[in-house]
C-alpha cells in the first residue's frame, strides 16, 4: 500500500490558478484550515470554491483568491456569526456567487460522485436561488406524472471538483481516516467528487491503531478516496474538530482584525505570512496573552 | 404554586412557540432560537410527547434537558441525514427572518441587490429546501417594519405567491405560523396573506399595524394569545430555562 504523505506546500504545488476546489467541513467546523493557510501563502489564484462556508471561504476572499463561490451559507457558527471577508467581497461585488440551498450543495456533490450530469431536487424552486445562478441553473421535467401532472424540478448540476480538501482527526499514511466528533459532514462526498483528493489529519497513526481507535463506522474515508495525506496537528484551527473546540477567542480576534487595514496587516503578518508551524506557535502565544 | 400574575411576554412567546407543534406528531422539530427551542421542548414535555428533538448538532435527545444542558440521547442526526429528513417531509422548522413579507417570503441572505448587496448575512441556508418540502414557521423576537416588509430583497424561504399550481413540486409547501413578540399569525388571509390569529396580552391592533409595512388581515378580530398554564410556567421556569435565557430574546 502506497505511502501518500506529503507536505502542505507539496500539495499546493499540485494546484493551478483557475481550479475549482471543494473544502470539507461545515461553517466553522472541521475546516481544512491548514490547507487554506497554505493556499494563502501560494500564488494560486482565480479559484472557484465549493463549500458549506465558514472562515475557509472568508480567508481566501481576504487574499483575493476567489473568483466564484458555490455555497449554501457562510457562517462562523458562533457570535459574531458573519464572516467579515466574505461580507466584504460580496458587498464590493468582488466575487461571482452561486448561492443555493444547503441541500443543493449535497445534491450537486452526489451527482458529481455518481458521475451524473445532474440530480433532481425540489429545493430552489420559487426562491432567489435561480436568480443567483444567472441562467446557469436549469430545471427538468419529470417523465413520470405526479397527480396527473409532470413535475418540474431543479436539475442540480454536478459540482465536479478539480481538487478537494478535508481535515479529519485521525488517519494513516495510505489515506484511511476517521472523524472523532459527532458529524462526518459531507467530507466523503467532497472526496468522491474530485479529481485530486487531499486529506490533512491532526494525528497520523498506523492502520492497526487507527481501526482500533474508533468505531468502524467512523472510518469515513478509505485510501481509494485519497491522493495525498498531510499530518497537520491543529490543522482545523480555529474551527472545531473532534479533539478540540472552536477557538472562540481567536475567531473573535479574526473578525476584529478584519475591521481596519492596519489591524489586518498585523494579523496577516503574525498568522498568515508564516509557516504552519509558526502559525501554531503564534496561536499558542495568543492563547497565553489572553489568560 | 407558580405565580401566573407575573407572566412575561417571553413566556407567552414560549407557549405560542410550543403551540406551533400541536398535532405535529412523530416528526423532527427544528427550532432555531432560544424561545422556540424552549417552546418545542415544552410541547414535547406536555401535549406532543412523540416529537423528535435534536441538540442542534447531531444527536436526538431521549430526555429533555434545560437550555444549554445535556441529556441522554436516542439517536443520531448528522447534517447529511437532516437533508434526507427534509426531503421526506417529516420535519417542522421554525426559522428566523431578517425580512418577511405578507405572502411569507423570507430573507436571511443579504440586504440590497443580489450580486452586490449592501449588507451580507448568512445566505439562503436551508430555507428554499425547508419551505418547499415541509411545514415551516417563523419566529420574530422584535416585530417591526424593518422585518415585516412590503417585499423582501432576496427570497430565501418561499411565500404563497411563489407557488405554481401547475407544478406538483410545490405541493408540500406549508407555512404554518408566524410568532412575534406582538402576536401569532398564519397565512389564511385573502390570497394566502398574513392574518392575525391572536395578539399577546396588552398588545393592541394599532400597535401591530404600526409595526408592519403591509396590511395584516383579521387584526380587529384577533383574540388574545393564551397564557401559560401553571404547569407550563413551572416547566418553563424550573425545568427548561431556570437561568432565564428567554428574557434576553424577548424583552417586551
Amino acid at each position: 500500500m502506497r505511502d501518500k504523505r506529503m507536505s502542505l506546500d507539496e500539495v499546493v504545488g499540485e494546484l493551478r490558478s483557475g481550479m475549482t476546489i471543494g473544502l470539507g467541513g461545515w461553517g466553522s467546523r472541521r475546516k481544512p484550515m491548514a490547507f487554506v493557510r497554505a493556499l494563502l501563502r501560494s500564488d494560486v489564484a482565480d479559484l472557484t470554491v465549493v463549500t458549506y462556508g465558514g472562515p475557509d471561504l472568508g480567508l481566501l476572499c481576504s487574499a483575493g483568491k476567489v473568483r466564484k463561490a458555490y455555497y449554501g451559507f457562510v457562517s462562523l457558527d458562533s457570535a459574531p456569526f458573519y464572516d467579515p471577508w466574505f461580507a466584504k467581497a460580496r458587498t464590493e461585488g468582488a466575487i461571482t456567487v452561486r448561492e443555493m440551498d444547503e441541500g443543493m450543495v449535497k445534491c450537486g456533490l452526489q451527482a458529481a460522485a455518481a458521475r451524473l450530469p445532474f440530480l433532481p431536487i425540489r429545493a430552489g424552486l420559487g426562491s432567489a436561488v435561480l436568480d443567483f445562478w444567472e441562467g446557469e441553473l436549469k430545471t427538468v421535467q419529470s417523465p413520470y406524472l405526479t397527480d396527473g401532472k409532470a413535475e418540474t424540478l431543479v436539475a442540480m448540476p454536478a459540482l465536479n471538483l478539480d481538487a478537494a480538501f478535508v481535515h479529519l482527526d485521525l488517519g494513516d499514511k495510505h489515506g484511511n481516516a476517521a472523524y472523532t466528533g459527532v458529524d462526518p459532514y459531507m467530507d466523503d462526498l467532497y472526496m468522491l467528487s474530485a479529481e485530486k483528493r487531499y486529506l490533512s489529519v491532526d494525528r497520523l497513526v498506523e492502520t492497526e491503531e487507527l481501526v482500533k481507535a474508533v468505531p468502524t463506522q467512523a472510518l469515513v474515508l478509505n485510501r481509494m478516496m485519497v491522493d495525498g495525506v498531510v499530518e497537520a496537528p491543529g490543522g482545523a484551527h480555529f474551527t472545531f474538530a473532534g479533539s478540540y473546540g472552536r477557538d472562540e477567542k481567536f475567531q473573535r480576534h479574526y473578525v476584529e482584525a478584519a475591521k481596519t487595514p492596519e489591524s489586518w496587516a498585523e494579523f496577516k503578518a503574525r498568522y498568515l505570512d508564516v509557516s504552519e508551524d509558526e502559525y501554531q506557535a503564534a496561536v499558542k502565544a495568543f492563547a497565553e496573552e489572553q489568560k | 404554586m407558580t405565580d401566573t400574575t407575573t407572566v412575561t411576554r417571553a413566556e407567552i412567546c414560549v407557549v405560542a412557540a410550543a403551540e406551533i407543534f400541536r398535532g405535529a406528531g412523530e416528526i423532527m422539530a427544528s427550532p432555531m432560537s432560544t424561545i422556540t427551542t424552549i417552546g418545542a421542548r415544552l410541547a414535547r414535555l406536555t401535549f406532543e410527547p412523540d416529537l423528535l428533538l435534536s441538540d442542534g448538532e447531531a444527536l436526538f435527545f431521549a430526555e429533555i434537558p434545560p437550555i444549554g444542558g445535556k441529556a441522554p440521547i436516542e439517536g443520531w442526526i448528522p447534517f447529511s441525514k437532516v437533508f434526507d429528513v427534509v426531503n421526506s417531509g417529516r420535519r417542522h422548522v421554525v426559522m428566523g427572518a431578517n425580512q418577511l413579507d405578507k405572502y411569507g417570503n423570507q430573507n436571511l441572505s443579504a440586504f440590497g441587490p443580489l450580486q452586490q448587496p449592501t449588507r451580507q448575512m448568512f445566505g439562503v441556508r436551508g430555507a428554499p429546501g425547508n419551505t418547499i418540502n415541509h411545514a415551516t414557521s417563523y419566529f420574530v423576537p422584535k416585530h417591526g417594519k424593518r422585518v415585516f416588509v412590503d417585499q423582501v430583497d432576496i427570497v430565501s424561504g418561499i411565500g404563497y405567491d411563489k407557488i405554481d399550481s401547475e407544478n406538483p413540486a410545490y405541493r408540500f409547501h406549508h407555512l404554518h405560523r408566524v410568532v412575534s413578540n406582538l402576536g401569532v399569525f398564519d397565512y389564511n388571509g385573502p390570497d394566502h396573506t398574513m392574518r392575525a390569529l391572536s395578539l399577546h396580552p396588552g398588545v393592541s391592533a394599532d400597535e401591530v399595524a404600526e409595526s408592519t409595512s403591509f396590511e395584516i388581515a383579521g387584526l380587529a378580530e384577533a383574540g388574545e394569545t393564551r397564557l401559560p398554564t401553571e404547569e407550563e410556567l413551572t416547566i418553563i421556569r424550573t425545568v427548561l430555562d431556570p437561568k432565564g435565557f428567554r428574557e434576553k430574546e424577548v424583552t417586551a
